[in-house]
């Protein structure tokens, strides 16, 4: 009876405080959708600009997201377990992109691989130029995304336990085989997180991508800068994007929890 | 632990007033004229340099009147004040949103206090060896613009249109500058960072844009009068203001010569020289 009793103000203050945060998320985006009829959601979709812009979102994002897997998940095995000099500083640095504001970033990356950049100017008498294509708007998503995976990934490694990968080292597995086969199927709750957060972030980008890339239909100009220059002439219009941006993250970050649900439950 | 949580419950409910008076005005009581008086002054981006020294000058003349300054694109003050901002003062870049305003009920009378025109910038290490609008038709110059929705754009894209027309450019002219298009910026202020950065040969932006900050980074072609397009700014006090007739005075103030001598300063074109 005593148990019961002390229970309760811990539940309600539990539910009292989730609940209001839930709201606090919620109510704005079913404002946004109470905002606009469906039928108008419907002609925002059929705009053929809309749906280039679309197609190029997905396109970027998901480059940017198996780019950020293939040179992050690396980095967070160094991070995770090697021990050197100057890795509290590595990690900060992995960390400082999601605090730049993106335009900043936008900036930065103009200032390394723009036409005078440090990088660029080498590159410009190849003929290779980044800013303004498609390559740039990956690049922009990358920066300001792939912190999301290193650190969830690099959390992931860090509470595994080192003594799977040691049995199979005993087992005489090559590391690279114990990695594949038995650390990686072990983070992957962890790694799917993270590739759901890196991507949402990066079907968000505008600050930097805007900076970096510019916006031109069908070579930069992705979803969320359709939604910014639709503000400046319409809100309903841009509204209506916003809506059906947010029903694609809503899909993909849905599907990722799906799967991530579905692996776990087989182990 | 209750502290946070009331803030919390306070922002939600706040989010819900909001949601639910949308649209609705507040109705503050008036205070008289000679108490302190905050004027929110809602203005285009375009404005901030000149507008913040005219609102500085107003307030060493007129002590107890203070001017709040909000800056912005025009269509984003625009559907700020709709929503129930508190402004007085709705200063437009464009005549297109103070019309929207004005059949939405939201201001009173407006009337033109400054213009703009075009110009074409360069970086001043001008990369792309631009020397006269002629050079922007050449193959592969970068150039920079707005996009058609924003009002500097729809402006570039009618001068181009001006200039097809005449004998000295023609259509293939045209044709040729826009092919050079590298990106539509969704702001001015963009296109002159990016010529500034000298990441593009040429941008199309207001005169008034070579602005003291940036003015020995880049370099300026003028568009001749012909082919110019001369954008207009309205001025209003909005409905709701509770201050009308301090703000009616500011606008006063701004179409006088002291108001028109500073906006003359950053490169506009006045109205009462």
């Amino acid at each position: 009876m005593k148990k019961l009793w002390s229970r309760w103000p811990a539940r309600i203050v539990v539910g009292i405080l989730a609940g209001s945060f839930f709201l606090y998320l919620g109510i704005p985006l079913v404002s946004l959708l109470l905002r606009e009829p469906p039928a108008m959601l419907w002609t925002a979709i059929e705009q053929p600009e809309v749906l280039q812009a679309l197609q190029l979102s997905v396109f970027t994002t998901s480059v940017s997201t198996l780019l950020t897997v293939l040179f992050g998940l690396p980095v967070a095995y160094v991070l995770a377990r090697r021990q050197f000099p100057g890795r509290n500083l590595l990690e900060v640095l992995v960390t400082l992109p999601t605090v730049l504001p993106p335009v900043v970033a936008g900036v930065a990356l103009l200032l390394t691989f723009g036409r005078f950049g440090l990088l660029g100017r080498y590159l410009t008498p190849l003929g290779i130029t980044i800013p303004f294509t498609t390559l740039a708007v990956i690049m922009a998503q990358m920066f300001v995304s792939s912190p999301f995976f290193v650190n969830t990934a690099r959390a992931g490694l860090e509470q595994l336990d080192t003594r799977y990968e040691l049995a199979a080292y005993t087992l005489r597995a090559s590391p690279f085989y114990a990695f594949r086969r038995v650390t990686l199927p072990l983070i992957r709750p962890a790694l799917l997180s993270g590739i759901g957060l890196a991507w949402a972030r990066a079907l968000g980008e505008l600050g930097a991508t805007i900076t970096f890339a510019g916006s031109f239909p069908g070579v930069t100009q992705t979803m969320p800068i359709a939604v910014y220059l639709a503000a400046e002439s319409d809100l309903d219009t841009a509204v209506a994007l916003s809506v059906v941006l947010m029903a694609v993250s809503f899909g993909l970050l849905l599907a990722l929890r799906a799967g991530r649900d579905r692996l776990v439950g087989r182990q | 632990m209750r502290h946070p949580l009331r803030a919390l419950i306070a922002l939600v409910t706040l989010c819900t007033l909001f949601l639910a008076a949308c649209g609705g005005t507040a109705s503050n009581t008036a205070t008289s004229t000679s108490s302190p008086v905050t004027l929110n002054v809602f203005a285009a981006a375009s404005l901030t340099e000149s507008f913040n020294a005219i609102a500085a000058k107003y307030h060493a003349a007129h002590p107890n009147i203070t001017i709040k300054l909000n800056f912005g694109g025009s269509q984003i003050l625009e559907s700020q004040i709709a929503s129930g901002a508190p402004a007085d003062i709705f200063a437009s870049a464009d005549m297109a949103n103070m019309q929207k305003a004005s059949d939405a009920g939201l201001v009173g009378s407006s009337q033109i206090f400054v213009k703009n025109k075009l110009a074409v910038i360069i970086p001043a290490s001008n990369p792309g060896n631009i020397t006269s609008l002629k050079d922007l038709a050449r193959k592969g110059i970068k150039i920079d613009i707005e996009a058609p929705v924003v009002p500097a754009g729809k402006y570039s894209l009618q001068v181009l249109d001006k200039m097809a027309q005449s004998s000295d450019y023609g259509p293939a002219y045209e044709s040729a500058v826009k092919a050079n298009f590298v990106s539509l910026e969704t702001d001015v202020k963009s296109v002159v960072n990016k010529v500034q950065l000298g990441e593009v040969d040429a941008g199309f932006v207001y005169q008034t844009d070579v602005t003291a900050a940036v003015s020995d980074k880049v370099k300026m072609i003028t568009i001749p009068d012909d082919f110019n397009v001369i954008a207009q700014y309205p001025i209003a006090v909005t409905k709701s203001s509770t201050h009308a007739s301090d703000a009616q005075a500011f606008v006063q103030y701004i179409l006088s010569p002291e108001g028109q001598g500073v906006l003359q300063q950053y490169h506009f074109i006045v109205i009462n020289p």
